[in-house]
């Protein structure tokens, strides 16, 4: 396992962890480019925009960029979030630089107007598919309530309105500016001819012109609070509760992580033993979510209506135990062992480090190995965890809770 | 190399070492599908799934869960119309440990009085959680729309099913459901073999075998159904008669659902969505029971434009029975020899793998052997066997505000 990097002159960077054990090889081209990025005008144009690359280049039509990738057999896809836009692919060793070349190609699309036009309809078909499952958008309206006047505020998908009034020029314009060299970082994983990675990226990527804007940094200023949306024509209750938590640059994020597993993961932790297991409610869990200048602990929660307020009060009791008692030198043991073994479960494909490395390096500009991550999780004390759980309260939250019940309310 | 023993019991066990993997995983299926549910107690597998991982031998329900997530288990489980599945991947030390407390599951559960209606609530909120689900619940009721009774029944059963159930029904279908004779324990990743059927033979060779019950089967002749639900999109399943994986054609009607759906060039997705806008969500796939097979389609899209969707899905269905193009094979070709070669990076896809060939076939399938079959793959086989056998007689479910115009006896 070798660890190699390269910067071409427009400051596009190169980062690939080669193992020549590897059955296939990983290409992703990490871009910094999300919602946060966005402006209401063009809200959704991120993720607009990462479909519209499949659309074709001055020397493909989309039919052409579809038929390519299937014919070297690739698993492809592409995927956009708050803070980057991810174009990857797993193929086989000897596809290396067709892969790698398709990928640079998409990522200087024509954007043509009628490939616009159509895929907005898709684009409009995703929304609405959103807006008809659990939690029926209140993900978006809890995170928003959130982060308030902070960019992470904002909706990947964008809003019917938003979509509907894009227009071609404005997705140009944004592309522009946020696809610039020193906005990309092209990873690898698994068995991978580094010399050739470069020079195809130097061949397809070298003339990409440097013209962007860094990104926005600002201090997130949580709010809290508690709100109900009715919706009648959902069966279920659901709950999305955000809390403040360590960003992607704190060390704490191991001990934020271990923390996220002891109370709420969803085997063996506090609110499965409390919530899940008793049948009180139909999933219930708490995850960590770590962002450039803010991070968040996301509490997930579904249950009958009837029984939404009992679980709110007996989750909000929990939380408060937590915060004075702390947890056990037992239950991190048991949530190391787990959050260990998922880890080399998921690095064992090359598909699963590209996410790590690709990850850390956009967000870092930093490399970890498989071991560095495990070390850093087995030497996580208890104390450190019960310090996160004091300097990040998971009561001081923004709750949200959408379904048949109009009357929910808050747990003291 | 693929090794397998088969018990005096019956029970199977069938182990893939990959020694370039740190981990292990298994798969254990158990002859305890809905099939074997009585009529009036529709949901007692996923029940009695659930109860069983509430303790044995041992282990308390919490000691169970805690013990397993120390040894870094990472547990699934599932119940189909034939088997119900347990899962499990961890680090490869860990495996025999983990092997030893799902032998307790099997042949030593508390399936303890006390917790069952705590199981009961998780099997009613499960029940509940599909209604606000429209793409799972519209191929839900397709495939038992599809299917004769009891084959194309829900794990997650009906609320009267479920009501009724007591803990002697559950310790009654266990005694029944949970034997040997059909049991099959697929293992993959970091092991040998020897030590293996060592411990798997202390833990179950000596497990009680019991007769399997026949499975009485009556028709369900409905052809199209609308479901009226609120919400933006309509959610439309097709399916259509195909033939199941121990037929000896079974790679040409498989390659024929590939070139419709699979990768982005494959026609569904080309025609629906890349050409008219009209679904973000559109495929179609293969399931095979042992003795049937079938095809699959999906398409959601906004109410207006639902049934423009059926029409050119439809189209797209009946066109197939023209044939396949060469091209759109050699594509469909190196999508699949890609995702054999990488299917050797996953211990828990060759531990379900080898398993399910067990259940079909009685033997493993080698990633070789289905190379050599792909590779073996004529577009002229392919176009004869679909104009033997063309895509047609659909069956047809519908969920949303309108109903949609389904062509009379869909063919």
């Amino acid at each position: 396992m070798e660890f190699l990097k390269h910067t071409l002159a427009n400051g596009l960077e190169i980062v690939a962890e080669c193992n020549a054990q590897a059955y296939s090889t990983a290409l992703g081209f990490f871009v910094r480019a999300g919602a946060r990025d966005e402006t209401d005008e063009i809200a959704g144009v991120s993720h607009f925009l990462e479909h519209m690359m499949f659309k074709g280049t001055p020397s493909r039509t989309a039919d052409d960029v579809n038929r390519e990738f299937d014919e070297i057999g690739a698993s492809y896809n592409a995927g956009t979030g708050e803070e980057h836009t991810v174009y990857y692919a797993a193929v086989l060793p000897e596809y290396q630089d067709q892969a790698t070349a398709l990928l640079a190609d998409i990522l200087r699309p024509s954007l043509r107007g009628e490939d616009f036009d159509m895929e907005k309809q898709v684009i409009l078909e995703e929304i609405y598919m959103h807006e008809d499952q659990p939690p029926f958008g209140a993900d978006e309206k809890c995170r928003a309530a959130f982060f308030g006047e902070h960019p992470l505020a904002r909706s990947v998908l964008g809003t019917i309105d938003s979509i509907t009034a894009l227009s071609p020029e404005a997705m140009r314009d944004y592309f522009a500016k946020r696809y610039s060299p020193q906005n990309v970082v092209l990873a690898a994983a698994g068995r991978v001819d580094f010399e050739r990675l470069v020079a195809t990226a130097e061949a397809m990527c070298g003339r990409w012109e440097r013209n962007g804007e860094e990104r926005r940094l600002t201090s997130a200023h949580p709010a809290t609070g508690f709100h109900v949306v009715q919706k009648n024509a959902a069966t279920q209750q659901y709950v999305v509760q955000f809390a403040p938590g360590p960003d992607c640059n704190d060390p704490d994020r191991f001990a934020a992580r271990l923390l996220a597993t002891v109370v709420g993961d969803d085997t063996g932790s506090r609110i499965f033993w409390e919530l899940v297991d008793t049948g009180l409610a139909e999933q219930a869990s708490l995850a960590h979510d770590e962002f450039d200048d803010a991070g968040a602990f996301v509490t997930y929660l579904s249950c009958t209506p009837d029984m939404v307020g009992e679980n709110l009060q007996r989750l909000h009791d929990l939380l408060v135990d937590l915060e004075c008692r702390g947890i056990t030198a037992e239950e991190l043991e048991q949530a190391k062992n787990k959050v260990s073994s998922r880890i080399v479960l998921s690095s064992e494909r090359p598909l699963g480090r590209l996410f790590v490395i690709g990850g850390d390096w956009i967000q870092r500009r930093e490399y970890r190995s498989v071991r560095t991550d495990l070390n850093a999780v087995a030497e996580v004390t208890a104390e450190q965890v019960n310090a996160v759980a004091t300097s990040y309260p998971l009561t001081r939250s923004t709750v949200m809770t959408i379904g048949p019940r109009a009357d929910v309310t808050e747990p003291c | 190399m693929i090794h397998t023993h088969q018990f005096d019991n019956g029970l199977v066990l069938l182990a893939e070492p990959m020694d370039w993997l740190e981990s292990a995983a298994f798969t254990i299926l158990v002859p305890a599908g809905c099939i074997h549910e009585p009529a009036d107690r529709s949901g007692l597998s996923g029940f009695t799934c659930e109860m069983a991982l509430r303790g044995a031998g041992p282990r308390d329900s919490r000691q169970f869960i805690n013990d397993l997530d120390c040894l870094g288990v990472e547990r699934s489980e599932s119940v189909g119309e034939a088997h119900t599945r347990y899962g499990g991947a961890t680090v490869a030390d860990n495996l025999p440990r983990g092997l030893e407390i799902f032998a307790d599951l099997l042949r030593r559960p508390r399936l303890p009085a006390d917790q069952l209606e705590a199981g009961r609530q998780v099997m009613v909120q499960d029940l509940l959680a599909v209604e606000d689900e429209p793409a799972q619940k519209v191929m839900l009721r397709l495939r038992q729309q599809h299917y004769p009774d009891p084959w194309g029944r829900p794990s997650q059963g009906d609320a009267d099913g479920i009501e009724a159930t007591t803990i002697d029904d559950i310790r009654r279908h266990f005694q029944r459901a949970y034997h040997p004779r059909g049991t099959i324990v697929g293992v993959a990743g970091r092991v040998d073999w020897e030590p293996l059927l060592d411990m798997v033979g202390n833990l179950l060779a000596d497990w009680e075998p019991r007769d399997v019950q026949p499975v009485p089967e009556s028709p369900q002749p409905c052809v199209y159904t609308h479901l009226e639900y609120d919400s933006n999109q309509t959610h439309i399943g097709i399916a259509y008669r195909s033939i199941p994986y121990r037929s000896d054609d079974y790679f040409l009607a498989w390659g024929a659902v590939g070139v419709l759906s699979g990768g982005m060039s494959a026609r569904l997705f080309t025609e629906v969505r890349e050409r008219r806008g009209l679904c973000y969500s559109v495929y179609a796939t293969h399931h095979s029971l042992l003795d049937r097979g079938s095809v699959f389609c999906y398409a959601g899209t906004s109410a207006e434009r639902a049934q423009e969707t059926l029409d050119v899905t439809l189209n797209e269905l009946r066109k197939l029975a023209q044939g396949v193009e060469e091209q759109e094979l050699d594509r469909l070709k190196a999508r699949i020899k890609s995702a054999l070669i990488m299917q050797q990076e996953s211990s828990s896809a060759r531990s379900a793998s080898i398993a399910r060939d067990w259940y079909h076939l009685g033997r493993p399938r080698s990633l070789d052997e289905i190379n050599q079959r792909i590779d073996g793959l004529a577009a002229d086989k392919i176009n004869t066997y679909l104009s033997d056998n063309p895509p047609g007689d659909f069956t047809v479910v519908t969920l949303g505000r309108k109903e949609l115009e389904v062509p009379v006896g869909v063919s």
